[in-house]
């Protein structure tokens, strides 16, 4: 405070001299020579009398000195501008954020009523070390995800190293310890200033809500869910918390608020609870309608998401491959050794939790090679929306005419992953039946064995070959994942599975890889439970993919990769990612689907009629900086500060019901869409 | 870090004082070279001046730089270097305990619970007023302490609680951080449970099998429960650690206050349900193997009433001798411990560590267990102990008869009355003293701390009085503070029971005096009281009447009672005794030496106890080693190598006679023996 406070002082007297000397005094010192007539001017004419003084005392400006001369400026004007900021943000009436809708709904008379537990989804989660080897020290409890990251820039390998897992096991690498955060800080904010949790969480204090009564379920989100019980008891301490909770707050019982992976995370706790000891909780068969209220699930990742599919493939999304169109050869050079997404990859992979996100139910839900449920999807309105908004419209002015091309070339969307942009658009008939030959003679240099992917165990020719099979739906994607990285899911199909079940009394359901497929599990029997699928809606979202081989495969490590170059003018291909509609990270159809009609009144997945709602939220882009990330963003994490979306979360934990909340609330096609796909309820 | 600031500019700036010699010829030769250029020297010369600004601006830019450069330096040091170094001045670290036995084979056994005790908790703003904007979910105390310096008012009325109830004000929630970060740092650097939480991982032990029983510890026990189900809470997670676990049962950790706070949970636990947990009669037995009590003041410490009767401890005291007046101005209208005793007031949980066992304990007005202790006797095989004597060996035996300290007198008005003979003071007995005639201007009033309401008569009274013992002290703050009292009176006793079958024992304010509730009936478990001694320790308190007692508070320790013959420990104004600088060895220790030992009254199914002292010695080296790893002082003890070692063995399932059983420096046997308690 004292340092700024003696900068201050100086500083005010520093706009009237010195601005114009800063201005010019940024270039090299050879050319002080020339600066200097103007500086000298203005000194003289304010500082006569000094002049002639110095002149006696005859001192150089050299290089350093000037240097830190303008180092000094610079510091000086930071903090004065630091502390000005420091000191008028809370009193400036331009920058008041509107209400919160805590504050609102509490003077509406909203209190407290039932105990909260939100579940956390992938990635946002916290994790720490508790136990590593020698590179690794200092960090003991420090965070090695969420937090600063900065130990990811300061030793890289070490740090990748601490986060995988055991390649056989999926569980820890001996020697090294790394568990989830545990409370409210797991995931309040993921990194410092981006929320996740924490808006909701405030929110929910302002109607009463503290420590006792708000629970945050983390867990370790890269384990499959039921390791996370085998090493961690995460499921039984999920349990024990919910009963306390229920106890404790007077025989309330608990909403549920699970976001992203924590939705199929918290599926899983259902059927887990309920089931017999040995493999289950034991809670009996009536422990959730007991103690569940609603769930409330925010961007349910309910069956998959496409995305999944572009990471383990190529560990890239459609960020990556849109940074590799503008800069090729970024990630593919070696330069410095950098193996970027290399790493990535082999990291990623020993987390069987990515597993649990790949599209569930094959081409029924997901489409097949002719025929997806969102075809006909219009990505115009979507992009003309976001293109007035901008203001730069190049495009729109034909976009009827566009429309009507639209309705000749729909979008193959069923085709998940193709190989080429002509084979994403082809007819089926034209495509060869996919034979996948275990012809594994490993030809793959050893050179580049040390970033372990599994490509190095795949020949150039079976490598070619799955190019040349050209496009692959969601059932036969899990195929070609097999193919590609056989020991990954071997060991993540004991864990998850994505089919769709033909008779849900098989007692082979009762096994846990079934239980976070809401295809092949029921609900429980909960009469007079609720569940919400919340999510925003109007985003471009990741669909399917188009790809390619990778040029040069001399000592390439994943030889595919998105795409960049494949634009379709007409379609919702762009950079090699086709488009649907959903929050940028979920499709809307597995968001929305269960809510919509699997589960919709007494089916065969939800025996006993719970209620279920869908409330979609239409995404706005935020009108102003100061709003941060929008407080009407439908976007897969920004959501959770959605004002309309906290306030539903705090009506229903404040006692309303789906129906006093108004039911559905709708914007995209989703009813639709679950109208053409062919399930048997 | 302005240490740093402040020094290195001057070298900096050196160069350029001298500079204007050398550089001189550096333009003389410049000129010459130059010379076909007409225009440049007289640049050069117009060149020359520097403004007072651009001269600031220079410095900053200096100071910036070297700043960033050490900084970078630092960061980018390997982490092993101050390790490195002080291995190379002082020889090898010896490992620490975690790493040793984790050689040795031990592994993660039992879960644990660690209990905080009083201050140590982080306290977090959940709901506050206008003043306390954008600290929702920060820490108000513990952490950095940052919003005390900004907004103290606001800080100070959002640490209240309520003056009737002893729960939140309204419109305020402030509630204990949850986890192992509650307490893990108090403030940054500052370790409290961080070393042990780190030794424990060492042999395996990690979140699923360690809780941190974080409660608001400003409220009483039972409140805990009442408002945030605290209790309820470390019932429910002992019972899923002890379930996770395959059955083993938890060994629980309680420091300090906690170590109340637990002897109340036991209690609670398997009360009936209404006012208890209903666990039934068997559940310590159930799941609890151990409880090492560390620092516990079982019995009460003396320190509480200062802070209670004056707001001030020995370390006040100290920095008011040093710098009176400091504390007392008005100055800027800071009234600090005016608010600190208003605030510390609305506290419930300080009223249980008020001293227990009144006089049969705590001694009489003649008489107390530790008299004739003499730290010089014990010290003098360690010549560096850091306590309140010198060597003075030779003190005859009759003058240590006649020096003999009345500890027993816990207060006492004027230095001379605390060392007169009971049959020469003269005492008025102020509890029929009249209060009224309320002389206190209403100018005080913001600041509330009962004593406008007593009036000058009803201090005057206080004053002749003279002296206090423990059971008298009751009466005292009784007579000072009534309002305070009569809720602390609610929730806590400081008795010592006659018949500990009579039912009024069930009332749960009876639950964490051990002199009048029996230990939960489990024979197998254990009961450690491990605490540091050979640190003087807060024991008995000279006070005077302040001098100007308008509008302040008008008692505090008379600083200038010092004696000469170090032996008797009065130093500022405060007796001191063995302890670890905190709890005094008898309060820790009593119960596990005697109180509890064997088959007792107080400990019907004969739990076994163990007493292990750890013998302080100050760091030797100030810089590389921070608190010491051999301290035995009320909270660095939380370091001590040995401590941490007996809580792992006993963690991975030793027992107390693996340990080696009682493990004692100082004469508590022998103290206890003195004690005429009927067991």
């Amino acid at each position: 405070m004292a340092s700024i406070l003696r900068f201050r002082k100086l500083c005010i007297l520093v706009p009237v001299k010195c601005s114009p000397v800063s201005y010019e005094s940024h270039d090299a010192p050879e050319a002080e020579k020339k600066e200097d007539s103007p500086i000298s001017a203005v000194e003289q004419v304010s500082e006569k009398p000094q002049v002639k003084k110095n002149k006696r005392q005859p001192k150089q400006w050299r290089c350093i000195d000037k240097c830190c001369w303008i180092i000094g400026y610079i510091c000086t004007t930071w903090w004065l501008i630091l502390f000005s900021f420091n000191c008028l943000t809370a009193n400036l009436p331009g920058l008041k954020v509107p209400e919160p809708p805590g504050a609102r709904l509490r003077r509406e008379g909203l209190t407290a009523l039932h105990p909260v537990v939100l579940v956390p989804g992938i990635v946002t989660g916290g994790l720490e070390l508790w136990e590593g080897k020698p590179c690794s020290e200092g960090l003991f409890r420090k965070r090695l995800w969420g937090g600063n990251f900065a130990e990811i820039f300061k030793r890289p390998l070490c740090l990748l190293e601490h986060l995988s897992l055991d390649n056989e096991t999926g569980l820890d690498p001996p020697g090294i310890r790394v568990r989830a955060v545990a409370g409210l800080v797991a995931a309040d904010y993921f990194a410092p200033g981006y929320f996740v949790w924490a808006n909701l969480i405030e929110n929910l204090a302002k109607i009463g809500y503290e420590g006792k009564n708000m629970y945050m379920a983390a867990y370790d989100w890269r384990l499959s869910f039921q390791n996370t019980e085998i090493r961690d008891q995460t499921l039984s301490i999920l349990k024990s918390q919910i009963e306390l909770m229920y106890l404790t707050n007077g025989r309330k019982k608990v909403v549920v608020v699970p976001h992203s992976m924590g939705v199929i995370y918290f599926l899983h706790f259902l059927k887990w609870v309920e089931a017999p000891p040995p493999m289950g909780g034991g809670g009996g068969p009536d422990w959730c309608n007991k103690h569940v209220k609603a769930i409330m699930n925010i961007g349910p990742a309910f069956l998959g998401v496409p995305k999944a599919v572009g990471s383990l493939l190529s560990a890239e999304s459609k960020d990556v491959a849109f940074l590799r169109a503008m800069a090729p050869g970024l990630f593919s050079s070696k330069t410095l050794g950098l193996q970027t997404l290399e790493h990535a990859m082999r990291v990623g992979r020993t987390w069987d939790s990515v597993i649990s996100l790949l599209p569930k139910g094959g081409e029924t839900i997901w489409g097949n090679l002719d025929w997806s449920p969102e075809e006909g999807h219009v990505c115009d309105s979507l992009k003309k929306r976001q293109l007035q908004a901008s203001a730069s419209d190049d495009k729109g002015n034909n976009s009827d005419s566009r429309r009507a091309f639209h309705v000749k070339e729909l979008t193959k969307y069923g085709r998940i992953v193709s190989f080429g942009k002509n084979a994403s658009e082809l007819p089926s008939s034209q495509f060869s039946p996919l034979v996948f030959k275990g012809s594994s003679t490993n030809s793959a240099s050893v050179s580049c064995g040390k970033v372990w992917t599994e490509y190095n165990e795949m020949s150039h020719d079976s490598i070619r070959r799955v190019a040349e099979n050209k496009a692959y739906t969601a059932e036969t994607v899990m195929d070609l994942l097999r193919l590609v990285a056989p020991k990954l899911m071997q060991r993540a199909e004991a864990q998850f599975s994505h089919g769709i079940a033909e008779d849900l009394d098989d007692p082979k359901y009762n096994h846990y890889k079934y239980w976070s497929n809401p295809l092949e599990t029921k609900l429980p029997n909960a009469p007079d439970m609720e569940i919400y699928c919340l999510y925003g809606a109007g985003l471009p979202t990741e669909r399917s993919y188009v790809y390619k081989l990778t040029p040069s495969d001399r000592c390439k490590s994943i030889p595919f990769q998105i795409d960049g170059s494949a634009d379709g003018s007409n379609s919702c291909l762009k950079g090699g990612v086709y488009f649907g509609d959903g929050d940028e990270s979920v499709p809307v159809i597995s968001g929305g689907f269960m809510c919509a009609k699997g589960w919709r009144g007494r089916t065969r997945f939800n025996p006993s009629g719970i209620a279920t709602y869908i409330r979609e939220y239409h995404h706005k882009a935020p009108t102003s900086l100061l709003e941060g990330r929008g407080l009407e963003s439908g976007s897969h994490v920004a959501i959770m500060g959605n004002v309309a979306f906290i306030e539903d979360v705090l009506r229903v934990a404040a006692g309303a019901s789906g129906a006093g909340l108004g039911g559905d609330k709708v914007y995209s096609d989703i009813m639709r869409m679950s109208e053409r796909i062919d399930i048997r309820l | 870090m302005s240490f740093l600031r402040r020094r290195k500019p001057p070298e900096n700036q050196k160069p350029t004082h001298p500079q204007p010699e050398p550089e001189l010829e550096e333009e003389d030769n410049k000129k010459k070279e130059l010379t076909p250029n007409k225009k440049i020297p007289k640049k050069a010369e117009e060149r020359v001046k520097w403004s007072c600004l651009d001269n600031c601006c220079w410095f900053v830019g200096c100071v910036c730089t070297v700043w960033w450069g050490l900084l970078f330096l630092y960061n980018a040091m390997p982490a092993s270097i101050p390790q490195f170094v002080s291995e190379a001045i002082t020889g090898p670290w010896p490992d620490p305990p975690g790493v040793k036995l984790h050689k040795e084979g031990l592994k993660a056994k039992h879960p644990v619970v660690f209990v905080p005790g009083i201050v140590t908790g982080g306290l977090e703003l959940w709901e506050g007023h206008q003043c306390a904007e954008g600290l929702f979910r920060k820490r108000l105390w513990g952490g950095t302490f940052g919003e005390v310096y900004k907004r103290p008012l606001c800080w100070v009325e959002h640490m209240s609680l309520n003056n009737e109830t002893g729960l939140d004000p309204p419109g305020i929630r402030v509630r204990p951080v949850p986890g192992l970060v509650a307490a893990d740092y108090f403030v940054p650097g500052y370790f409290v449970w961080a070393v042990l939480i780190a030794n424990l991982a060492r042999i395996g032990y990690e979140e699923k099998t360690m809780h941190m029983a974080a409660y608001d510890w400003r409220i009483s026990f039972q409140n805990t429960e009442v408002r945030d189900q605290t209790l309820s809470r470390i019932k429910s997670n002992i019972e899923l650690m002890v379930a996770t676990n395959g059955g083993k049962k938890a060994v629980v950790v309680p420091h300090s206050m906690g170590a109340l706070y637990f002897l109340h949970f036991m209690k609670w636990v398997e009360a009936p349900a209404p006012m208890g947990g209903g666990g039934g009669p068997d559940w310590c037995a159930k799941h609890i193997k151990a409880v090492m009590n560390i620092g516990g003041p079982f019995l009460g410490v003396p320190k509480s009433v200062s802070g209670l009767f004056s707001a001030e401890a020995r370390d006040i005291a100290v920095a008011r001798a040093i710098a009176p007046g400091a504390l007392d101005k008005d100055l800027f209208h800071i009234q600090t411990l005016q608010y600190i005793m208003k605030m510390t007031r609305t506290w419930d949980s300080t009223m249980s560590m008020i001293p227990k066992g009144g006089d049969t304990i705590w001694g009489g007005l003649d008489w107390s267990p530790e008299e004739g202790y003499r730290p010089s006797k014990r010290k003098k095989h360690r010549s560096n102990a850091a306590d309140c004597s010198a060597d003075n060996e030779n003190v005859s035996t009759e003058s240590k008869a006649r020096n003999i300290v009345n500890y027993g007198r816990i207060m006492s008005f004027g230095k001379d009355v605390a060392e007169a003979h009971s049959s020469e003071i003269k005492k008025i007995d102020f509890r029929d003293a009249v209060k009224g005639s309320n002389t206190a201007n209403n100018t005080c009033r913001d600041v509330w701390t009962e004593y406008h309401d007593m009036g000058l008569v009803g201090i005057k009274a206080v004053a002749e009085y003279k002296v206090y013992t423990a059971g008298e002290v009751v009466d005292l703050l009784n007579f000072v503070a009534p309002k305070m009292m009569a809720r602390g009176n609610a929730h806590f006793s400081y008795g010592i029971a006659d018949d500990l079958d009579d039912p009024k024992y069930a009332h749960y304010k009876y639950w964490s005096n051990p002199l009048e509730t029996k230990l939960p009936n489990a024979p197998e478990m254990e009961i450690y009281s491990m605490y540091g001694v050979g640190i003087p320790t807060e024991r008995a308190y000279v006070y005077r009447q302040s001098p100007s007692s308008e509008c302040y508070i008008p008692f505090q320790i008379d600083t200038s009672a010092d004696e000469d013959d170090k032996d008797k420990c009065l130093k500022d104004g405060v007796f001191t005794v063995d302890g670890d600088e905190t709890v005094p060895a008898l309060s820790a220790g009593y119960m596990c030496a005697k109180g509890w030992r064997g088959k007792t009254r107080f400990n019907p199914s004969g739990i076994k106890t163990y007493v292990r002292e750890y013998d302080h010695a100050p760091p030797s080296n100030l810089l590389l080693e921070g608190r010491g790893t051999e301290s035995g002082a009320h909270v660095d003890i939380m370091g001590n190598f040995a401590l941490i070692e007996d809580i792992i063995r006993v963690a991975a399932g030793a027992t107390g006679e693996e340990l080696g059983g009682d493990q004692v420096y100082s004469d508590i046997f022998k103290w206890s023996e003195k004690i005429k308690l009927p067991l």
